[in-house]
């Protein structure tokens, strides 16, 4: 079966739950490249402030701008997973995608060179004992549950679910106080 | 020899030079890492008698084999080593956060720091590259300021900072070193001995990988640790956080109050950690690697402190509450985050602000004296005026800044009776009347009053014996503690997850040997454990303390709880206290003056340092 495009799926972070501890980052270099070295980790976290923490990886964008940027053509999107892989040879490591993604979710790596990005762990052979196969090793050691592997479609469903639920509750919180103040 | 960076930086500010050394695996094994390997090297490149603030003065900065790993809470403390301004003896204070991660990443084990530089600077060190650079515009500004501008100097955000304050500049015994804006390296005024150094920040910067010996075993623990940190071992920390100990405490009239006037704090409910939980805490965030994450950053919703941001946990919120007497949780955010502005701290001005109160009270201290302040105990405004003029050492801040026990020594014989701390450094929110085994603890404690040198306190709270009993056994409860504890702090790993070891050692141990793969066996991480608390004794012997300074506050030993409770009337006589230092001392292998025998430093492979006990031995 193939996969629609819509059903791509890639890591987002919610800001209130991340706590900072950057596991993430040491799950990810660990998984991908055998050692404890946030440089080396396809997603990052961002502390802005003792209360402002996230995680930042690769959005598998619709339209992905590093992909139109590489002067190279060592970029390119696969068709389901919306994964961008790399071509080892052809990059340079001149950083033209790194200008050009918004969210600063692709790197130059220090040792090889070259860029890379989040690759949902499947280039590794880890997913073996785990518990949720097909989820990269970031989700899975998330103390939090800060980070979803998700598609955009459930994504906006998701929220919208959260915001009419907010709605509604907080409407029903409005009419029980007001109740109690008639009453009282 | 993985999991260790395997390299000690040298530093002299006086000559701007450095130079590194391998870190053999002997003296890995032997100190492990954190305080243990921090000692060792401030043993040996220290002369004796060298004066705090003197060039000469070392300062150690070290991580442990488990920093910048993924293994929880073990990944991310650090711990600064030298001699205690404030005690004379030996100094070490743990921080956590993501500074440590940083230095083992650049490669390096530990930092030895001498000499003064010229004129203000800080020092970077960006993996192989060690850079002194100017610090004359960072010089008078905060910690957080201090951080925001290196960062924005260097113009890389994952450079991590650890300044000092502008009490750690003017030589306040009782400054900090502050790292990740909120944390610190808070005890024994090892901030002033980077101001000495003319050293106003410390900026980290790593790229390199930190790959451990035997991966499959070692994520076995991790997944365990991380279960166990989901479970009730570390449920206080993650939910409303230590500060629940206070009403915990004062049910038990065990909380220090008024500068011990009392050990029941009738206001405690005002500032619970249920008040806390519901109007302040803004977010509860993590160090690196954390599962459990315990950081409970406050933030002051409204009134003349609006904005005000600090970590409040229970050892401040008892400084600045019960000990002051000051039931506003307004004040006590702001006075903690006053300290973390002046670079102070927060244990230690809490004290020396209840024993302002208490003197005044007592009239020891008047208006006149204190630059027109009412220090009344309970008095909120007078405790942050004290506060700010310590921290600036401004009027009486140049009696006060250097802790109770300089003051005292210079106010005479009364105001010395009111000094409540041990060796030189401020007590801290346990009632050492009613909590024995505490005692000995502390009296014991290598870097001066403290209950984080051994958590005997736990034993005590948790009616695992009579807390209100002095007896035989007790010294060996605490130097079981103590060596674990050393480990703790060598490895390093966070106390607040100490209790997800189920087995302490034999876990340890496991965990050390999957990381390095260095191979040892439990005894030797436990002697190392008792090496490592014999090292910090050798360092005060050398220094010139003796037995009597093993010693406790005159108020602990002098003036009995008052209310009517169980511990009604408990002291802890002297006789009491003789009895648990002579066990102790004898479980050690010291002799009655406190001194190693021979046979005990041959025995823990510190034959070296024989003719520092020779003399003294009896």
């Amino acid at each position: 079966m193939t996969t629609r495009y819509q059903d791509r799926k890639f890591i987002v972070s919610d800001p209130e739950k991340c706590s900072g501890c950057r596991l993430c980052e040491y799950a990810c270099s660990m998984a991908n490249e055998k050692t404890f070295n946030p440089d080396k980790s396809r997603i990052r976290v961002i502390t802005t402030g003792p209360l402002t923490n996230m995680a930042v990886s690769c959005r598998k964008c619709e339209d992905p701008v590093c992909v139109a940027s590489c002067p190279k053509n060592a970029l390119s999107q696969e068709e389901n997973t919306g994964i961008i892989r790399v071509n080892e040879h052809s990059c340079t490591g001149c950083g033209w995608c790194i200008g050009a993604c918004p969210f600063g979710a692709i790197n130059l790596h220090h040792i090889k060179k070259i860029a890379y990005t989040c690759n949902n762990c499947t280039d590794i052979d880890i997913h073996a004992d785990s518990k949720q196969k097909n989820e990269p090793q970031c989700i899975q050691w998330c103390p939090k549950n800060a980070l979803q592997f998700i598609t955009s479609e459930t994504l906006a469903q998701k929220t919208r679910q959260k915001i009419v639920t907010q709605l509604f509750e907080t409407r029903e919180n409005n009419n029980s106080n007001k109740e109690k103040n008639q009453n009282s | 020899m993985l999991g260790y960076a395997g390299k000690i930086l040298y530093l002299d500010l006086t000559i701007g030079k450095s130079y590194t050394e391998k870190l053999s695996e002997e003296t890995a094994k032997k100190y492990i890492g954190g305080i243990g390997l921090g000692m060792h090297l401030y043993l040996t490149k220290s002369k004796k008698g060298t004066e705090p603030f003197s060039p000469e003065n070392p300062l150690v900065l070290s991580v442990g084999p488990l920093t910048a790993t993924m293994f929880p809470t073990g990944g991310n403390g650090h711990a600064f080593i030298s001699k205690s301004p404030a005690t004379g003896g030996v100094g070490e204070s743990v921080s956590h956060g993501t500074f440590g991660t940083e230095l083992k990443r650049a490669g390096y084990d530990a930092v030895v720091i001498t000499g003064k530089a010229e004129k203000p600077i800080y020092l970077l060190i960006d993996d192989d590259s060690i850079q002194l650079r100017d610090a004359c515009q960072l010089w008078g500004r905060a910690p957080s300021e201090v951080e925001d501008a290196i960062k924005e100097e260097i113009g890389d955000f994952y450079v991590r900072v650890a300044a000092i304050g502008i009490a750690g500049e003017k030589l306040s015994k009782i400054a900090c070193i502050i790292n990740d804006k909120t944390r610190a390296a808070g005890r024994t005024g090892l901030g002033a001995v980077m101001g000495s150094k003319n050293l106003k920040a410390i900026a980290v910067r790593g790229t390199n990988d930190v790959t451990i010996h035997k991966p499959e075993e070692f994520f076995n623990l991790v997944k365990e640790f991380h279960e166990r940190m989901k479970g009730p071992a570390t449920q206080k920390y993650r939910t409303m956080g230590s500060t629940e100990n206070l009403m915990q405490q004062n049910s038990m009239h065990c909380v220090p109050t008024r500068n011990y006037n009392n050990s029941h704090f009738e206001l405690a409910e005002n500032i619970s950690s249920t008040v806390i939980n519901q109007h302040f805490v803004a977010k509860i965030i993590a160090c690196n690697s954390c599962a459990m994450r315990c950081e409970h950053e406050v933030v002051i919703k409204d009134g003349a402190y609006r904005g005000t941001m600090a970590r409040i946990e229970y050892d401040n919120l008892w400084a600045f509450g019960p000990n002051c007497g000051v039931d506003k949780l307004n004040s006590i955010i702001k006075a903690a985050e006053r300290c973390n502005y002046f670079g102070l701290d927060a244990q230690s001005v809490g004290g020396i602000v209840s024993f302002i109160m208490d003197c005044y009270e007592r009239g020891i201290l008047t208006k006149e004296n204190l630059d027109g302040i009412d220090a009344h105990f309970g008095n909120a405004s007078a405790m942050l005026s004290i506060i700010d003029k310590i921290g600036k050492r401004e009027g009486l801040g140049n009696l006060f800044a250097d802790g109770v026990k300089v003051a005292a020594t210079k106010l005479g014989d009364k105001a010395e009776q009111l000094a409540q701390h041990i060796k030189g450094l401020e007590v801290t929110g346990y009632d050492l009347r009613c909590l024995k085994t505490a005692a000995l603890s502390c009296a014991v404690s290598f870097r001066g009053a403290d209950h984080n040198r051994s958590g005997a306190v736990t034993i005590d709270l948790k009616g695992k014996v009579d807390r209100l009993k002095a007896e035989t056994g007790r010294g060996k409860l605490v130097k079981d503690l103590e060596d674990q504890f050393n480990i703790i702090d060598s490895l390093i790993v966070c106390k607040n997850a100490k209790n997800t070891f189920y087995k302490d050692f034999e876990e340890m141990t496991k965990i050390y040997n999957a990381t390095t793969g260095l191979g040892i066996t439990q005894q030797e991480l436990e002697t190392a454990g008792e090496r490592i608390q014999t090292l910090a004794k050798l360092i005060n012997i050398r220094e010139g303390l003796t037995r009597k300074d093993d010693t406790l506050p005159w108020k602990v030993m002098n003036q009995p709880i008052t209310e009517d409770v169980p511990a009604k009337g408990a002291v802890v006589t002297k006789d009491e206290l003789n009895l648990m230092l002579d066990d102790y001392y004898q479980t050690r292998g010291y002799n009655k003056q406190g001194i190693p025998t021979t046979v005990k430093l041959q025995e823990l492979g510190l034959s070296d340092y024989l003719e520092l006990t020779e003399t003294k031995e009896a």
